[in-house]
């Protein structure tokens, strides 16, 4: 193999295995560290700077980072990434004097923003301490999108969601709310030199089964029934209610309809449970409130009598796995099933939907009607027009919004100044810094803690069954919050080997925890992978390659896949061919 | 010296042996030495070969005496039996540790001063006695412990960290332990496990006295340009004569040898030991020839590592002795003390 590049910025980020799956790249271990020092206000700024909204992904956040955290392969469970940034949320002090500062002096350039969801929310966060003008129209009279609208408030406490929206639109942003867009054309006909589409997926997708239309008063399209709820417009719901669908919104919509009277709830699934869409622990939470969900069980029919909703049959189908490892339902030979209801929510996905930007301005739609795009630039075939968020590719989640619009920032920024927005994009970079302050100091807390994960402590049930404002998890506190921390194994903190000091004296091989160093021969990757101190049996994760060794033929060569970051390696080389250095990836914004 | 203790979490697919326990199962306390220094690549070599020859931990008794290389059985099998003893004299100890019980494994741990100055004649006689036990110097040229003066091994002409050059000559321990009766004599490195660990192994079936010569550089005081015994002066100038391999059963596994480069020895415990000539006019099974070749390849200044001499047919102390299969540990007051009328029998049988 060729001696690995560290210069290259990817690398010791693929390493940071949490950074690298968070769609916005948050420095997770940065902020874990900060949670440990109790400095919980610049742990929610180094949040605030990637994510955009660290009080409300640190309840709500799909959670890209856990299954990735090299503790699941190490141990067993990851590190609680999104409840730590909860924490760092929580215990913050004043953040005003590191906010970006406004100019006075702005820099002639408007920009609209459509949909004041986070999409949007985060390129006017972006783009105003740069000078630009951020007009944003919003529908709805407030400013949040889905997470006013459909996140319930009892996973998201509105003064949570307020206080980071009107952070942003504090900045300056010229909110025209209540105002809903219905002309792409007549709003660039208002001059503005760039547009953001940030207006969501926001058509439910509904059942045509037989039935559907005399039953139409007793059915409610998921999200649709979600916001009536969030903007007060519904505040019961009465009899058996049954939930269709799998994903998040389903298990929002029936840990809903039990907060608001339903004398029975269920949730009933066309698929397997394995492969429901929902998230693990919100089907957790469904099932700890008691909500029972019946899975392989398409829906055929609605049943009304006498104009009233009697209930809906359906098959019974098993499924059987297949040769490409996917799953085909078969029908099971169970009698069709029939289950009494007073009212069906259906939450069985969202579809992408923009009836008021014009065929003919450059912008393409695909067969989903999703906007044809740059996937790096997020730009369109209007060059004008920026997409982001669930507008762009189709529903995704928060994190993505605020991932897409930092793109999307830097392409406005760009195509602002004349620039190339694909040519001209500030590049990524890393920062190595040694984290030695003696002979076996280092500046970080190099011992993990080998604990299982810490519960967090929920709300007692039957009180929080009884109001949907209560929220059902309360959070670390900071002593939870502090073990927890100390669980996460700072994978930022890497190992940076230089080959001409080292004497081959196997120091670090022997000390190594997890068998990761191995001094040998060099060979091709899959045959190196084999001849190491323990198999490298996992592609995903690099191998570290040094170049030749001074006194023998041989090179280092270490497996990233299971180190602890520990740095005994370090502490016990005698020459300091090991350093632990922290490796500070530089992900651009418009104004770094 | 390290103060983080090393965390216990170990890498997910690390092999278990016969017994169902990890090489990490068979580690002691952190090192407290230097770092980088030879001894501890030694004590990661021994805890291998333990784990790979599924050895249960409370079946071994570690004795060293006094030097960093004494030290170092606290690093090293962590669940074994262990006796730190005085300077120069592990050898008196391990002989009674040894007559008293003898279905131990003993491994016995010294230093080039403890074994080559203070304790020659320690050495010497344990030798002689042949006692059943895999008996390692870590050989640095150095006394390590008190800080760099030239040790008994340290070649003439090699310098101090100063410059200096020693102007006495060298003992060459393994040398001396084929002449007086050891039947087992390696030399290795502790750079070079894929040698050492095999070795280790051998050693430690060997039913009898097995001696290895282990080069072990000292980071500290020992390992500068001038000196014979650094990493790179060794890495160098040394090569190896013959390998050992342990095979878990009899059935010789055919592997690609040169004709007639390997050859297997049974053990008595059903395992193979296979011995690999890496050069055709060398026999280690001839005490005399090996002998011949050792002093010419040292006149020239070559370090000649592996396995140097072995007797496949060793006897060892409790054979020479005739003494009872039951460790002595083990018997009754009756049957050690059969009482004064046999002792009368006895005395009148010398009048
Ligand atoms: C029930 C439910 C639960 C969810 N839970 C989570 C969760 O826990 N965690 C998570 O990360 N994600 C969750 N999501 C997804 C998440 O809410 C969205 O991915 C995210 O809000 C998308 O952000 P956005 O800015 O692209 O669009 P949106 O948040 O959808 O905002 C778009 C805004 O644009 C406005 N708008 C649309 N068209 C116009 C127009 N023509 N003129 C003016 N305004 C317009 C809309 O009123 C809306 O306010 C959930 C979604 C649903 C449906
Ligand atoms: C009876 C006695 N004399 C002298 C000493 C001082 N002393 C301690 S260790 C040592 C030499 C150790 O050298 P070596 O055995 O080579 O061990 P190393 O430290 O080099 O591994 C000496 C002379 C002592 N402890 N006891
Ligand atoms: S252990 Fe910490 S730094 Fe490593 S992946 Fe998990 S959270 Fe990220
Ligand atoms: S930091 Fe060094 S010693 Fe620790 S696990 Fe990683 S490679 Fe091994
Ligand atoms: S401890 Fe340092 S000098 Fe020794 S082998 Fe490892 S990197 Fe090389
Ligand atoms: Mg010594």
């Amino acid at each position: 193999m060729k001696p690995t590049d560290i210069t290259d910025p990817n690398y010791f980020h693929k390493v940071v295995d949490c950074q690298w799956a968070c769609p916005a790249h948050t420095p997770v271990p940065e902020y874990i560290r900060l949670i440990s020092q109790e400095r919980y206000t610049e742990a929610y700024m180094v949040n605030w700077d990637s994510n955009v909204f660290p009080g409300i992904l640190g309840r709500t956040c799909d959670r890209p980072c856990e299954p990735a955290c090299r503790r699941v392969r190490t141990e067993e469970k990851p590190v609680a990434i999104c409840r730590l940034k909860r924490v760092a949320a929580d215990h913050k002090g004043d953040i005003r004097d590191y906010l970006p500062r406004i100019p006075e002096q702005k820099n002639g350039k408007r920009i609209a923003c459509v949909g004041a969801g986070p999409a949007s929310l985060a390129v006017a966060r972006d783009l105003l301490p740069m000078g630009y003008e951020v007009h944003m129209f919003e529908r709805d009279p407030k400013g949040g999108g889905m997470m006013r609208s459909q996140i319930p408030a009892f996973r998201l406490p509105m003064d949570v969601l307020e206080e980071e929206v009107n952070l942003i639109l504090e900045l300056g942003v010229v909110c025209h709310f209540g105002q809903e867009i219905t002309s792409m054309q007549a709003l660039l006909d208002q001059g503005f030199d760039a547009v953001f589409v940030g207006t969501g997926a926001p058509r439910g997708r509904d059942l045509d089964l037989p039935g559907r239309a005399e039953a139409d008063p007793f059915i409610h399209l998921g999200i649709d029934w979600l916001a009536s709820v969030a903007f007060g417009h519904t505040d019961r719901i009465e009899g058996k209610v049954v939930v269709l669908g799998g994903g998040n919104t389903a298990m929002d919509c029936c840990r809903t309809s039990r907060r608001l009277g339903a004398e029975s709830v269920q949730v009933v699934v066309r698929s397997a449970f394995e492969v429901m869409k929902a998230s693990e622990w919100e089907k957790e939470e469904a099932i700890a409130e008691g909500i029972p969900i019946l899975n392989n069980r398409p829906p055929k029919s609605f049943v009304v009598e006498d104009g009233k909703l009697k209930g809906m049959w359906f098959e019974c189908v098993e499924p059987v796995r297949q040769d490409d490892g996917r799953l085909k339902y078969v029908p099971s030979g169970e009698a069709d099933v029939f289950i009494e209801c007073d009212h069906v929510l259906i939450a069985i996905g969202q579809d992408n939907h923009c009836p008021w930007i014009e065929r003919d301005l450059g912008i393409e739609f695909d067969r989903w009607d999703c906007p044809v795009l740059d996937a790096e630039t997020l730009q369109s075939g209007n060059p004008k027009v920026f997409f982001g968020g669930d507008s762009a590719f189709g529903p995704e989640n928060i994190i993505w919004a605020s991932a897409h619009a930092h793109k999307a920032a830097i392409s406005i920024d760009l195509f602002c100044q004349g620039k190339d927005v694909k040519a001209d994009r500030p590049p990524e970079g890393v920062n190595l810094i040694s984290q030695k302050m003696g002979m076996h100091e280092w500046s970080y807390d190099s011992e993990h803690d080998p604990a299982p994960r810490y519960h967090v402590p929920h709300a007692d049930l039957s009180r929080s069954l009884s109001n949907i404002k209560i929220e059902v998890e309360l959070g670390f506190d900071r002593h939870l919050g502090a073990k927890e921390a100390q669980r996460c194994l700072n994978c930022d903190v890497q190992t940076v080997f230089t080959e001409k000091l080292c004497i081959e004296c196997d120091a670090c091989v022997d000390i190594c925890p997890m068998d990761c160093i191995t001094f040998t021969a060099n060979r091709e990757e899959e045959e190196l992978r084999q001849h190491l101190m323990a198999p490298a049996d996992n592609p995903a994760q690099d191998l570290y390659v040094s170049g030749d060794l001074p006194d023998t033929d041989r090179v280092m060569v270490k497996d990233e896949d299971v180190c602890l970051h520990c740095g005994l390696c370090a502490e016990r080389c005698p020459t300091g061919a090991w350093d632990m250095q922290k490796s500070i990836i530089n992900i651009p914004q418009v104004h770094a | 010296m390290t103060f983080v203790a090393k965390p216990k979490t170990h890498h997910p697919k690390l092999p278990r042996n016969e017994l169902g326990l990890t090489r990490r199962d068979y580690e002691g306390a952190v090192s407290t030495l230097c770092a980088g220094c030879g001894h501890d690549s030694v004590s990661a070599a021994i805890i291998q070969a333990c784990h790979e020859l599924s050895i249960p931990a409370h079946r071994v008794a570690k004795l060293s005496g006094i030097g960093c290389s004494s030290k170092t059985p606290t690093y090293f099998l962590g669940k074994s039996h262990g006796f730190n003893s005085v300077h120069g004299r592990m050898p008196s100890v391990a002989t009674g540790a040894n007559m008293a019980n003898r279905e131990l494994y003993y491994i016995g741990i010294s230093g080039d001063g403890d074994s080559a100055s203070i304790g020659l004649g320690q050495f010497a006689h344990i030798v002689r006695r042949r006692i059943n036990m895999t008996y390692v110097v870590d050989n640095n040229g150095t006394y390590g412990l008190t800080k760099g003066q030239f040790s008994a091994t340290n070649d003439k002409g090699s310098t101090s960290k100063k410059g200096v050059p020693n102007l006495y000559e060298p003992i060459d321990l393994a040398m001396m332990a084929i002449q007086i009766g050891a039947t087992f004599v390696a030399r290795s490195f502790s750079g070079d496990k894929e040698q050492l660990v095999p070795l280790l192994k051998a050693a430690l079936k060997h039913e009898g006295f097995a001696f290895l010569d282990v080069i072990s550089p000292c980071v500290a005081f020992n390992n500068h340009n001038g000196s014979t015994k650094s990493y790179e002066y060794v890495r160098g100038h040394s090569s190896a004569l013959a390998l050992a391999d342990l095979i878990p059963t009899r059935d010789a596994i055919e592997v690609d040898y040169a004709p007639g480069a390997a050859e297997d020895v049974a053990m008595p415990d059903g395992s193979t030991l296979r011995l690999r000539k890496l050069r055709d006019d060398y026999d280690p099974r001839n005490r005399v020839t090996a002998m011949d070749t050792l002093m010419r390849m040292n006149e020239k200044g070559e370090i000649v590592t592996g396995l140097l001499f072995l007797d496949d047919d060793p006897s060892d102390c409790h054979e020479i002795l005739g003494t009872v299969d039951e460790p002595l540990a083990s018997l009754g007051e009756a049957e050690l003390c059969p009482g004064s009328e046999r002792l009368e029998t006895i005395n009148a049988a010398f009048r």
